[in-house]
């Protein structure tokens, strides 16, 4: 980004925010289209829930830095946190710190009964104003640059799914492979161990998605706001009622990451966890058709579904039960 | 900055124990006051037991923190909060509760009435050499609002907020949350409360704005004032340019919660993110607002132990003065993840990276005060270095998360509480203890112990980097913040945190023990207890000063160092 590029881009930036709210324009992708046998291709034997590998996609033990990054984006957010942020702060506290130190032991009454009474120096000011506008902009490059990459355009027949929170669950609805829906509750703690799940990060029903592919996801609210985050993909969006909001998600390999609502909701906001399971493409398609009326997108439009609504209808049952489970297991533990 | 001239300094000590006070009656010299130091003592006792209170509320959170499960919300539901046999639900709201009860108290009944109505009526007219505020009856009407506004916040709690009681919508109040999200007036106790805090602090602000432009004793031009004076005068525009958007943001929330507006309802048009947008605009400079006044009361304290004048005084009073503007435009960052627009996410990255440019100058400045200087370290000194560090510490996490980017993955987690903990907690806090161990034998006439301040310090030092240091690591493994519960992972450090929670909350039952024997038992101080490097009007009167003071008004001369 050149200076001129960025000149500008603040510009139209002021501009924006004084004019008020500034709405992310919508543009919803069109109905994705067959590239390649594969894209299409269903893996045989349907579907059954990826095990997590331990560590991968789920906070670990004792852990001190970021989880490990699963999408490009967050390859480089993660490689400019540790290569340029990390350094430089550690680099001006343990300065600050040194110069106290120095102040101590140098400038204490017994070691200098004297005092001066400078208090100007222009040039020293000068500098000690100018090095952290130069530290500051050696920041600004790789940060706008990240922007940049996460604002990128979906291609426009990239997969849409469209997260929705709800007081104190997850719904994920896939428009592009027949608009079918998934209610995503939160597994009780002993449930999620039996599993070979992280408590408190597990859910029954996961949103499953393409890896190896962008992803247009969209995030709304249905009652409050709530927000989509899974740190290891170093994505977080909140899902706002009235707005929808949308990202591009991607995945760089199969697994399965966790993920938290990140927007306080009500009483059980730290209750509606988020379970992306990222599969190939092959095998993602077999999940898709596991469900009524789907379609794999791209695919040529088949004969109308006789029933689209059994997924849907279980639903509601099916999101009390499992929020009971979760409270009787909240108060045991 | 000025200095006093020694005779003058003579003519005053003797002209106060010449002086016979005529102080009115308890009630009417208490609650009917109209004298700016009885009302800075107000202001302090109540920062002091709103603290307390809040403290012990983050006692509570670090209790149920300590490891995953939930251990003791049902307790405190059914024995602190009089609910009889709480559902699962209700004990969940109750942390809720919590967190909100615990921002709201420490935000706009403890740092706010400490550092502003506390320190700022007790030493600006003495700084600036005036008798009294502008305004000495609205100065009590502020007080008495802020105490009905806890008054308000304390109700809140045991009336219904929907799933149980209480607000608990967080410090943020966002809607719709905090509209259709929370039946019953527990809510509506909370805003209300805002509402008579704010309204109490805009009258601060006018307050302090007359006298520090209209009453400066004879020669003390802007450029000679202190910088602590400087601080309570940026500070007190902050207090009446943003409060005002609060309380209008407040007021929408109240009739949408009542009188079926709509303005954040998307179903009749409104717009939640349009709350989000007003109460950043306010909450922004909000934290400039806690930390401005600790950053004049720093100035202050390591000028007088270092002998020296404050390095580069006009750099330090105008970088405040930038911080105050830049602050009231970069207040999106809080809302990284809302949806901004790219445009609008890159010029609030760029805006808040800013900041760190006068921050810098400051803390800079405070270096290149004690550099060359013959520095004797008083407990206020070694609270003032404590703050440098701890500031610096909390100044560069905001760098990191300034960058929109960066925010994505960090936004929402306990490296934002880790962060505004260091710069508050830990930044506005200790120059709070700073400030106190500064004035406090100005204030009382009484000596406090140095030997226990010292040992607060260390104590609360420890505790508190006990505290929040761990935050940072939770945050960026993904621990989302406002949880009860968490996943096994996060367990040491969050132990490692409730662990120095207990050794912080040591350290204020040091602190309170030694205010308790100072009362008692404390020495008497002088008028100027800090000696040479002590050279602000303050310390030209006895200890406590009269109870009218400068009824001649002194003169400050030109000052040879400028």
């Amino acid at each position: 980004m050149t200076l001129g590029d960025f000149l500008h881009a603040i510009r139209r930036g002021t501009r924006r925010a004084a004019s008020g709210l500034t709405l992310l324009s919508i543009t919803v992708a069109a109905p994705a289209f067959a590239e390649g046998a594969d894209r299409l291709a269903v893996a045989p034997g349907g579907y059954t829930p990826m095990k997590p590998t331990p560590g991968k996609g789920m906070p670990v033990d004792g852990g001190i830095t970021f989880q490990q990054q699963y999408s490009p984006n967050g390859d480089y957010a993660l490689w400019m946190h540790d290569m340029f942020l990390l350094p430089i702060i550690i680099a001006v506290s343990l300065f600050v710190l040194g110069l106290l130190a120095w102040v101590v032991i140098r400038y204490n009454r017994r070691a200098n009964p004297v005092p001066s009474k400078t208090s100007h120096n222009t040039m020293l000011e000068v500098v000690w104003t100018g090095l952290p506008i130069l530290i500051l902009l050696v920041v600004f490059v790789p940060s706008m640059k990240l922007l940049a990459r996460q604002y990128k355009a979906p291609p426009a027949n990239a997969l849409t799914i469209k997260a929705t929170g709800n007081q104190w669950y997850w719904s994920y609805s896939y428009p592009d492979n027949g608009g079918f829906e998934v209610i995503s509750n939160m597994l009780p703690d002993e449930e999620a161990k039996k599993r070979g799940e992280p408590p408190q990060l597990a859910a029954d029903n996961r949103m499953v998605v393409p890896a190896g592919e962008p992803i247009h996801l969209q995030t709304t609210g249905a009652d409050v706001i709530h927000s989509f985050a899974v740190p290891s993909l170093w994505f977080k969006l909140d899902a706002v009622p009235g707005r929808i909001n949308e990202k591009v998600l991607f995945v760089k390999e199969p697994g399965v990451y966790y993920g938290q609502c990140s927007e306080l909701c009500g009483a059980r906001h730290g209750y509606m966890p988020i379970v992306v399971e990222a599969l190939d493409r092959p095998h993602y398609n077999a999940w898709v058709m596991t469900h009524a009326g789907a379609k794999v997108d791209g695919a040529p439009e088949a004969a109308p579904a006789a029933d689209a609504t059994p997924a849907a209808a279980a639903a509601p049952a099916a999101a009390d039960s499992a929020a009971d489970a979760a409270s009787s297991s909240g108060s045991a533990a | 900055m000025a200095t006093i001239p020694h005779d003058d300094f003579l003519a005053h000590e003797h002209e106060d124990h010449a002086h016979h006070d005529h102080k009115p009656g308890f009630f009417a010299r208490w609650f009917m006051s109209t004298n700016h130091k009885d009302i800075g003592t107000l202001y302090l006792i109540f920062a002091v037991c709103a603290g307390i209170i809040g403290g012990a509320i983050s006692g509570m959170m670090r209790a149920e923190l300590a490891h995953p499960g939930i251990q003791y919300l049902g307790w405190f539901a059914t024995h602190i909060f009089g609910e009889s046999n709480p559902s699962f639900d209700q004990t969940l709201h109750l942390w809720n509760v919590l967190i909100t009860a615990h921002g709201l108290i420490m935000v706009f009944f403890m740092v706010m009435p400490a550092m502003i109505g506390g320190f700022g009526n007790w030493f600006v007219p003495l700084m600036i050499g005036a008798p009294d505020m502008a305004f000495p009856r609205m100065n009590n009407i502020s007080f008495w609002l802020t105490v009905a506004g806890f008054c308000s916040l304390m109700i809140s709690p045991f009336v219904p907020g929907g799933t149980g009681n209480g607000a608990g919508i967080g410090w943020t109040a966002y809607a719709p949350l905090s509209t259709t999200g929370s039946q019953g007036p527990a809510v509506d106790f909370a805003i209300f409360s805002l509402h008579l805090a704010g309204a109490g602090s805009i009258m601060g602000a006018i307050n302090f704005i007359t006298t520090i432009f209209n009453m400066r004793a004879p020669g003390m031009t802007l450029h000679k004032m202190p910088l602590f004076v400087w601080s309570v005068l940026v500070t007190a525009f902050l207090l009446l340019l943003a409060l005002p958007v609060l309380a209008a943001a407040i007021t929408m929330l109240i009739t949408d919660r009542n009188f079926h507006t709509t303005f954040f309802d998307p179903a009749g048009g409104g717009d939640p993110i349009l709350f989000q947008h007003l109460f950043w605009f306010f909450g922004h400079p909000e934290v400039y607002i806690m930390i401005l006044p600790g950053f004049g009361m720093i100035s202050q304290i390591i000028s007088t132990f270092s002998k020296k004048p404050v390095f580069g005084y006009l750099g330090m009073a105008y970088a405040m003065v930038a911080i105050g503007v830049v602050g009231f435009v970069v207040w999106a960052h809080h809302m990284y993840t809302t949806g901004l627009s790219e445009d609008v996410k890159m010029y609030f990255t760029t805006a808040t990276m800013v900041i760190a440019v006068p921050t810098g100058i400051k803390i800079f400045s405070w270096i290149a005060t004690m550099w060359g200087g013959s520095i004797s370290f008083k407990s206020p000194m070694v609270w003032a270095m404590g703050f440098i560090f701890l500031f610096t510490v909390g100044g560069v996490t905001g760098v990191v998360l300034a960058n929109g980017g960066i925010d994505d993955n960090l936004q929402d987690t306990y490296y934002v509480v880790g962060h505004f903990h260091y710069v508050l907690s830990l930044g506005a806090v200790t120059s709070l203890f700073a400030g106190f161990y500064y004035w406090f034998p100005k204030m009382s006439g009484r000596w406090h112990s140095e030997l226990l301040a010292h040992l607060h310090f260390w104590v609360f030092f420890a505790g508190v980097n006990m505290v929040f240091f761990p935050m940072h690591f939770l945050g960026m493994q993904g621990m989302p913040r406002r949880y009860p519960d968490y996943a096994p992972a996060f367990e040491k450090w969050n132990h490692l945190s409730t662990v120095g929670y207990m050794v912080m909350s040591v350290s204020i039952v040091i602190f309170l023990i030694n205010i308790a024997y100072a009362l008692v038992a404390g020495k008497k101080a002088a008028g100027n207890y800090w000696g040479e490097g002590a050279t602000t009007l303050e310390w030209t009167l006895s200890s406590p000063p009269p109870f009218h003071q400068f009824e001649t008004l002194p003169k400050i001369e030109d000052d040879h160092h400028h």
